[in-house]
């Protein structure tokens, strides 16, 4: 096949992709006050890469983010927002509660703000990780009958 | 004697944050399990999470059950206790109060599910290492412990929390990791991944239901939290998004119960997962669904309405019914050990389903009482046929048979659990049915006592069946040696095997955990 095939789709993808993932970051650091956050944000991260594997192949896109690293992605995620919660227990509030992260005087949102932005922190890694863990497992799925056997 | 864990074992922290702690252990285990790249580590780190659980569940029983003795005790020691009256621990979840926030709400009925999971958990994962190092692959065995670890996270979380969409997500996430760690099957026999993908099928559709009732009452009333659908709900009886909610929520949840008819996921499902898993969700996964259903039934609608009445009257207990003799029927006639036992759950669902239908205290703790019961001594059971899968590779009537010859101890702690299941006295399957038969006469439902009766004789019939190839039938295979489960295996199953006996001879504990669960919810000699 020609490696010229789809020429108009890879260059414009090769701008896309770089302003994709700047978008999904957008969205994250946005979700504090705005619509948006760590879901949607970790989904649009996950499409940059997809739209990677579709262009230039699955076998280049496991080399740029191979399952291993999105696994523990979706793993940290988790960890990350099931962590602030046991940080609080630390901090003397309950789980999950913001407000006892920092030690910060009555009627002060620093431990809200540190919490939320955690916490979706978590939420990206989470949603990133696992989209794109399910999208390798369907795309590198090995047909277990080959054409030629039917 | 639980509460001197509360003053003597359990640290201040452990105490007051017990219920989040319970979920959150093991789900933060699993998550810590993607990283260990050894099936071995993973196993041991997730008997430590179980464990952990444990220990949180047996605190929460403790505070739950807790005299004011305990109480001053706690208080002057400082500890808070989020127990808000006695026999009700509600732990708001970051701070936020309920019925806003969402809540972590205990008591006895909760307490006793919780600790039966937990028990399961513990007992189930250290079985678990010589039959999941056979079943699934090495690389697979840490992803494979984190699912089971995510799974009793999520059963956990559905029994302890007091708000109707958290215990939605906490439904799919034990469900999710269900389907996984059936699908794990596959190695072992193919069969696995349509059976998962059944499960998945199903288990979707029924959580579809339930969400939608949830919505349905969100409609109605504007709160998500159950203690203040108690309230709200009563003035709303008449409603008909409420009833609408109401039979969602039964059909979703009873599916997931595996209420016949809707029980067709179970049998394929248990009989084709690994081994480990069968004895797990056979122990518990219905179990945590009934318990949701039993929550509904009487904390959020109450008996008192005239169309659950209606629907205890015409819908569950005739269903009940049909499950105990048609699925006993089924069972007599497979010639797969796993899924005789698989169709005898769905049957012994039925028996809970008739004791919760009878809508008394005493038909609730009977039919709560039964569910323990069930829970030792099927886990007993799917541990001994795990012992035989292991060592003999095969799970038909004639691969058992002989086995009583060539592994006696395997055998013989499967033949208590099976007079158990049947209901043999000294054992716990007949203190559980005798006291459901009680409720169903002091409720005037003879008939019903007669079926239970009747399922018994077909229980009597499906068990011996197995009995018989094992103890007095010749080895299908003569050169099958002298082989039996590695010790690790033996003793879990030893342990449920003589909580099984027991239970039948002095069922004070577990009698008392029912009893006061069925108190909880339906309110002393209420609903008489």
């Amino acid at each position: 096949m020609n490696p010229d095939h789809h020429i108009i789709l890879r260059v414009v993808s090769k701008t896309l992709i770089p302003l994709i993932t700047l978008y999904a970051f957008y969205v994250q650091f946005h979700g504090d006050y705005s619509p948006g956050g760590g879901f949607q944000a970790g989904v649009i991260f996950a499409v940059g890469v997809i739209l990677y594997a579709l262009i230039f192949g699955v076998s280049s896109a496991l080399r740029m983010v191979p399952p291993m690293f999105t696994r523990g992605l979706a793993a940290t995620g988790v960890l990350l927002y099931a962590g602030v919660g046991i940080w609080a227990l630390f901090g003397g509030g309950n789980f999950l509660d913001y407000s006892a992260l920092v030690d910060e005087p009555e009627g002060g949102h620093l431990g809200q703000h540190i919490g939320i932005i955690v916490i979706e922190l978590g939420v990206l890694f989470g949603v990133a990780g696992s989209m794109l863990t399910i999208f390798y497992a369907f795309a590198g799925r090995v047909a277990e009958i080959s054409d030629e056997q039917w | 004697m639980i509460e001197s864990i509360l003053t003597y074992l359990a640290p201040g922290w452990a105490v007051t944050h017990a219920a989040p702690l319970l979920v959150v252990v093991p789900m933060i285990t699993a998550t810590l399990l993607v990283f260990v790249p050894s099936g071995r580590l993973a196993w041991l780190a997730s008997i430590l999470a179980s464990l952990a659980s444990l220990f949180f569940a047996l605190v929460l029983l403790g505070l739950v059950q807790a005299d004011t003795a305990t109480w001053t005790a706690l208080s002057t020691a400082g500890v808070e206790t989020n127990l808000t009256e006695p026999g009700l621990v509600s732990y708001a979840l970051g701070g936020w109060m309920p019925p806003a926030g969402i809540e972590f709400r205990v008591d006895a009925l909760n307490a006793m599910i919780l600790l039966l999971v937990a028990f399961i958990g513990v007992l189930a994962s250290i079985f678990s290492w010589p039959t999941v190092n056979a079943e699934v692959r090495s690389e697979k065995q840490n992803l494979f412990y984190a699912a089971y670890l995510v799974c009793l996270a999520g059963l956990a979380g559905v029994a302890i929390t007091g708000d109707a969409f958290n215990l939605f997500v906490f439904l799919e996430i034990s469900s999710i990791s269900t389907y996984v760690l059936v699908a794990l099957g596959a190695g072992r026999d193919r069969r696995a991944l349509p059976a998962a993908f059944n499960y998945l099928v199903m288990g979707t559709i029924g959580a579809t239901f339930y969400v939608i009732g949830v919505g349905f009452l969100f409609a109605a009333t504007g709160t998500l939290n159950m203690a203040d659908y108690t309230v709200m709900l009563p003035e709303l009886a008449g409603n008909r998004a409420v009833q609408a909610g109401f039979a969602f929520i039964i059909i979703g949840l009873g599916l997931k119960a595996a209420m016949w008819p809707l029980h067709q996921w179970l049998p394929n499902a248990y009989a084709y997962a690994p081994s480990f898993v069968t004895t797990f969700l056979a122990a518990t996964a219905t179990k945590v669904a009934l318990y949701a259903l039993i929550r509904f039934l009487f904390t959020v609608f109450s008996p008192a309405y005239s169309f659950e009445m209606a629907s205890f009257e015409w819908l569950i207990a005739p269903l009940a019914i049909a499950a105990m003799v048609a699925c006993s029927f089924q069972a007599v006639f497979q010639t797969d050990v796993r899924r005789t036992l698989a169709y005898s759950s769905v049957a012994q669902v039925g028996y809970m389903l008739l004791g919760v239908s009878l809508a008394t205290a005493l038909g609730v703790s009977a039919g709560l009482l039964h569910l323990v019961n069930h829970a030792l001594m099927k886990g007993g059971l799917f541990m001994a046929v795990a012992g035989v899968v292991l060592t003999y590779q095969g799970t038909t009537l004639r691969d058992f048979a002989g086995l009583g010859r060539s592994a006696p101890w395997t055998m013989t702690a499967f033949a208590i659990c099976a007079l158990s299941l049947i209901g043999v006295p000294l054992t716990a399957g007949f203190q559980s049915k005798i006291m459901l038969l009680q409720a169903a006469f002091d409720s005037g439902w003879w008939w019903a006592a007669c079926v239970i009766v009747f399922s018994s004789v077909l229980a009597v019939i499906y068990m011996g069946r197995i009995l018989e190839a094992v103890f007095f039938k010749a080895p299908e295979n003569p050169r099958k040696v002298r082989k039996e489960a590695p010790m690790l295996l033996l003793i879990p199953l030893w342990v449920m095997a003589l909580a099984n006996l027991w239970i039948g001879l002095d069922a004070s504990f577990p009698y008392g955990l029912a009893q006061s669960a069925a108190d909880a919810v339906i309110g002393a000699g209420g609903g008489q």
